[in-house]
């Protein structure tokens, strides 16, 4: 089945046509909604490139700093794949893609330094702050990697600290205080099928991929977090394009999470 | 004390604002959305599909499988551990039972039909916005179903009846009956009961008298929001 698909797909892409009617740079309509579950979560916000509906949502709690890290505060990022979006995925244990997917935001969202992990100490090797990273698909239509990504930078630029006490919180009452962040860093996965080098996939795409590449990118336009993945091999000249496509369209992108 | 004045100021009988939307998950066979006052739930409908382990077929009809689950982030206090828990379990099963007496699944011998219950963000009323929307998710997914479900609490406080208590009320100091109801409005049947705390046999009576005038009214949104997808220039 995904044989005959890619041989149609590949032949179309010869003539520059994507399923959609795309071009093979071309981002569907992103669009970023924050506070969706601002009386329960710190932080949240919905992102929806095309039809696929990502959200995210932080929680807050004051924990102890690991030992190896005593000065500062911790972060954990989770993502699951829902059944409700879509019929691929079931209910059980995270699958690996769930992991990977969590392990590459995490690294993304770590590696950029956009949360200052030092201001989220409250008394060395003692008490911290711990932010708890939830992200969950309503709808995949392709390109979780970046939805998901999306969904939980803006979640964390929404966050307000909830009132602490030094004992304990008070989720109820939320303070102004935001988090102590950074410069924001954009995910961006390319995708190779062919000989081709497409930006946001859909579900049809992502099934016949030959590799990708995720590249968290800095506001200055470094490379902060990559991750490769598929069955096939990327030359060098090909992840130089890579790169510089995500550095174009970071730029683009940015503009949709002003705040 | 007495409880004369509701916490958020709305009268007793007064629903908190409702927003109800079919067709918000495209890759489910039927979704819906369900906002009441903060409390927001997502329905997903997948099915009939074929039923996996086998031995769980039913040869004579469709099985219906409810699964609720509250987002991590979505819990009033602490982060909610992700995962089925006592309570999420019993919660979708008191869903099934709400849901059942409407539908007609002799058509689907050997199949599932899944319903997926996510509550984005909650205040209170949490199983009966989840029942409201998947009783929308079932319409849209083509379901045959006598009557849609609609879902309330109410709540006895200080021996007034209060429609559609948030979370507040909820904690009332002096304690309070939390009575969490479903109705089929049509032969004014109720499928889903159950109370926390004390209520007086009159309170009670008056209460579900009050869910059902309320019911009505949820019906009333639930059925425009079916029809509002199929609208001609929909936006």
């Amino acid at each position: 089945m995904t044989d005959i698909i890619k041989e149609h797909m590949l032949s179309n892409f010869e003539k520059g046509v994507r399923f959609d009617g795309r071009k093979f740079d071309e981002y569907r309509k992103v669009s970023v909604e924050y506070g969706v579950s601002a009386k329960s979560a710190e932080g949240s916000a919905m992102v929806t490139i095309g039809d696929t509906v990502v959200v995210a949502g932080v929680k807050l709690e004051v924990g102890t700093p690991f030992p190896d890290t005593p000065d500062q505060g911790a972060l954990m990022v989770n993502a699951e794949l829902l059944p409700l979006s879509s019929p691929k995925f079931e209910a059980g244990p995270p699958s690996i893609y769930s992991i990977e997917l969590s392990r590459v935001i995490d690294r993304a969202v770590r590696e950029s330094h956009y949360v200052d992990f030092e201001k989220l100490c409250i008394k060395k090797a003692e008490k911290c702050w711990i932010v708890m990273i939830d992200i969950y698909p309503l709808n995949d239509a392709g390109n979780l990697w970046d939805a998901a990504a999306l969904a939980a930078l803006a979640a964390l630029k929404d966050v307000k600290y909830p009132e602490f006490d030094g004992e304990k919180i008070d989720y109820s009452k939320k303070t102004k205080t935001p988090l102590p962040l950074t410069h924001m860093p954009i995910s961006i996965t390319v995708m190779k099928i062919g000989n081709k080098i497409i930006i946001d996939p859909t579900t049809a795409e992502e099934e016949v991929i030959d590799s990708r590449l995720t590249v968290g990118i800095s506001e200055e336009g470094e490379v902060c977090s990559m991750q490769k993945g598929g069955n096939q091999g990327l030359t060098i000249e090909e992840i130089d394009t890579m790169v510089e496509l995500v550095i174009k369209k970071a730029k683009e992108l940015r503009s949709v999470f002003k705040k | 004390m007495a409880y004369d004045k509701r916490f958020d100021g709305r009268k007793f009988d007064e629903l908190r604002p409702i927003e109800a939307k079919v067709g918000v998950v495209k890759n489910a066979t039927g979704s819906a959305s369900f906002r009441i006052g903060k409390t927001w739930a997502y329905a997903a409908v997948y099915g009939p599909r074929e039923m996996y382990p086998k031995f769980k077929q039913d040869p004579e009809k469709g099985i219906l499988r409810c699964n609720y689950n509250m987002l991590a982030f979505s819990g009033s206090g602490d982060r909610v551990r992700p995962g089925t828990s006592r309570r999420s379990k019993e919660i979708s099963m008191v869903t099934e039972k709400a849901l059942l007496p409407v539908l007609d699944l002799s058509a689907f011998p050997g199949a599932v039909i899944d319903v997926f219950i996510e509550l984005i963000q909650t205040d209170s009323g949490t199983r009966c916005a989840g029942i409201c929307a998947a009783a929308m998710a079932l319409a849209d997914a083509g379901i045959p179903m006598k009557d849609i479900v609609s879902s309330i609490a109410v709540g006895v406080i200080d021996g007034k009846i209060a429609v559609d208590v948030n979370k507040e009320e909820e904690d009332y100091e002096d304690g309070m009956a939390d009575i969490a109801t479903a109705m089929t409005t049509r032969n004014g049947k109720v499928t889903l009961l159950q109370i926390d705390g004390f209520a007086k046999k009159d309170e009670l009576k008056k209460a579900l008298e009050a869910a059902h005038k309320a019911c009505e009214k949820i019906k009333v949104i639930q059925i425009k929001a079916l029809k509002d997808k199929y609208k001609v220039n929909a936006k």
